[in-house]
């Protein structure tokens, strides 16, 4: 059990994760402020709940990410399911040498690094559909584990899997799009 | 058991015109074994017995080694990337606030809390 009245010397520093995530997820940021509002009131709310001693930050994120697919999911009346195209394995990877190959260096450890810009990678992961954009911010971006995904997202461990394979996969393919729309000139400095 | 790769793969010489893929992987059948669990090995999702294997193999393939290499940078770019680190000016204010009225309305009933306030 956890005393509510600790809640904010534990909980409150995970506020700027939960909403960088949020914006991930909400892609805009008025949303995600809200959003982030409303998953703290509920976890305040239901701090009594939370065991001391477990993952805090998961707990959290739990909430966020129900919070969203309760709330925002049906105020943008998305589709539920929306399928991606089928991109083959390490796409990115067997095209690289080309594009790496336009830059002036390519033997630098940081040059993929470079390659791709902030906005790039953002951009092509609020490209993503739901269901992937999700798991592949719960698992590469957060770090969580198939089993956390697949209770934050209430699904089953193989359908986590198959959303973060083809969902990273599809974030390759979207990346190397962008790249051949800058004409391979390799990223622009920030 | 060696693969020879060295026909598949042309590093040095990319195809530079061509959008086709410019790297073909997979020599034989540990390869594509290896290459099948690149997302669960670098996930840590693997058994212990099942990692050694994969292990086992890049450590003597140095073209699915290569490959797992760039899928672990490309992971590395994405997390690094993916968020900004932007916070609202005010937000932790707003929700402080919410959660200290909360508080309030709470304890206005006290007792054993059985009647939610503010209802």
């Amino acid at each position: 059990m956890a005393d509510q009245e600790s809640f904010a010397d534990q909980a409150m520093e995970f506020m700027p994760q939960l909403y960088s995530a949020a914006l991930r997820m909400t892609r805009n940021r008025a949303d995600a402020e809200d959003l982030v509002q409303e998953a703290y009131l509920k976890a305040y709310r239901g701090f009594g709940r939370f065991e001391e001693g477990t993952n805090l930050r998961a707990w959290l994120f739990r909430i966020l990410t129900n919070t969203y697919i309760n709330s925002y999911r049906a105020k943008k009346r998305r589709p539920d399911e929306t399928d991606l195209d089928e991109v083959e394995d390490f796409y990115l990877y067997r095209r690289m040498g080309g594009l790496e190959a336009a830059r002036a260096s390519r033997s630098a450890e940081d040059e993929l690094m470079d390659f791709f810009t902030d906005d790039e990678v953002r951009d092509a992961i609020d490209a993503l559909p739901e269901q992937y954009r999700l798991a592949v911010l719960l698992g590469d971006v957060e770090g969580f584990s198939y089993k956390e995904i697949a209770e934050q997202l209430d699904i089953p461990i193989g359908t986590v899997m198959s959303r973060l394979h083809r969902g990273r996969k599809s974030l390759q393919k979207q990346l190397h799009d962008f790249a051949l729309e800058r004409g391979l000139s390799g990223a622009e400095t920030p | 058991m060696t693969h020879d790769h060295a026909e598949h793969l042309h590093p040095d010489h990319p195809m530079t015109d061509d959008l086709a893929p410019d790297r073909v992987l997979s020599g034989g059948p540990d390869c594509e074994a290896a290459l099948a669990e690149v997302y669960t090995y670098l996930d840590h999702e693997l058994t212990d017995v099942e990692h050694e294997r994969v292990l086992a193999h890049l450590e003597t393939c140095s073209p699915c080694f290569e490959a797992f290499d760039f899928e672990a940078e490309f992971r590395m770019v994405v997390a690094s990337k993916a968020l900004s680190d932007e916070f609202p000016d005010g937000l932790r204010m707003r929700i402080m606030e919410r959660i200290v009225q909360i508080r309030i309305d709470t304890s206005v009933d006290d007792g054993d809390g059985s009647t939610p306030a503010g209802a």
